[in-house]
């Protein structure tokens, strides 16, 4: 049932980022592009979901799930250089090709070569993070 | 009126999504942790995760075939551009713990304060990496 669960949650979420464009890279660097052809509109896609998912992290919250013996929250509130330098990096790369994770998975069935690197490089910074974390402990 | 419209219709979507995991599971609906956690043999435990990726995609190839035309972007940028791109994403999000949906909507709806640095952090550095795009053109 828990799989099912995600699974309709992922068909959801794809259907959100496509219906308010945020799979659009050109509309994503237009919001970014607050010193030139700034496009607001994409300000709007949080809005909404914040105004949503707010509510609903209110009324479960401390609540058992359906399907889990308890919510699995961050702890973590430190904030710290690992943070803002992630951040920092991120940012980079949503700026460079306007892609955040989410979007760029959604973007593979285009069959577009281009996004299909994106995703390959996206897992290649995933699993080099993972190395030098590793080393470095 | 309509540019406001579908991103805030698509908002409520993703939020919608992140409330289904919240409350089925019990998880953070942040893409980037949960690709991040995915690379490697799977676990039994892991297994949310794939199915949520899983319809992440068949979402988007749901949505291409109904309505080819929400699809019809360009990816205006060089191949080597989106290799960068995507190495600085897949890290940044996992140095940073999380991406767009994680921190932008989960953390902020959470008043998250690290989400909430994170989110301002990395939308600023989008702004001014769209900006010295722009400058360099």
């Amino acid at each position: 049932m828990s799989n099912l669960a995600a699974l309709i949650a992922g068909l959801l979420f794809s259907l959100g980022l496509v219906i308010s464009g945020m799979t659009d890279p050109g509309k994503v660097i237009g919001f970014l592009d607050l010193f030139g052809e700034f496009d607001y509109s994409l300000a709007f896609v949080m809005i909404g979901a914040i105004a949503t998912h707010s509510i609903i992290f209110k009324l479960t919250k401390g609540k058992k799930p359906l399907f889990a013996e308890k919510q699995f929250l961050p702890e973590n509130t430190t904030i710290d250089k690992k943070l803002i330098s992630g951040a920092v990096l991120f940012g980079t790369g949503w700026g460079l090709a306007g892609f955040c994770p989410g979007p760029a998975m959604v973007n593979l069935v285009t069959g577009e070569l281009k996004a299909v690197v994106f995703v390959l490089s996206m897992l290649g910074g995933m699993i080099l993070f993972r190395v030098i974390e590793k080393a470095l402990k | 009126m309509e540019s406001i419209l579908y991103p805030l219709l698509g908002g409520a979507l993703i939020g919608l999504s992140s409330s289904l995991m919240l409350g089925t599971l019990g998880r953070i609906t942040g893409i980037s942790g949960i690709i991040g956690f995915s690379l490697g043999i799977p676990k039994k435990d892991d297994f949310w995760r794939l199915s949520f990726i899983a319809g992440l995609v068949i979402g988007g190839a749901l949505l291409i075939q109904v309505r080819p035309e929400l699809f019809s972007y360009q990816f205006n940028f060089s191949l080597p551009t989106y290799i960068i791109a995507g190495v600085l994403v897949g890290f940044g999000t996992r140095l940073g713990s999380g991406c767009t949906s994680g921190h932008g909507v989960c953390g902020i709806s959470r008043m998250a304060k690290r989400s909430l640095l994170a989110t301002v952090t990395f939308i600023i550095a989008g702004i001014i990496t769209v900006a010295i795009k722009g400058a360099l053109s």
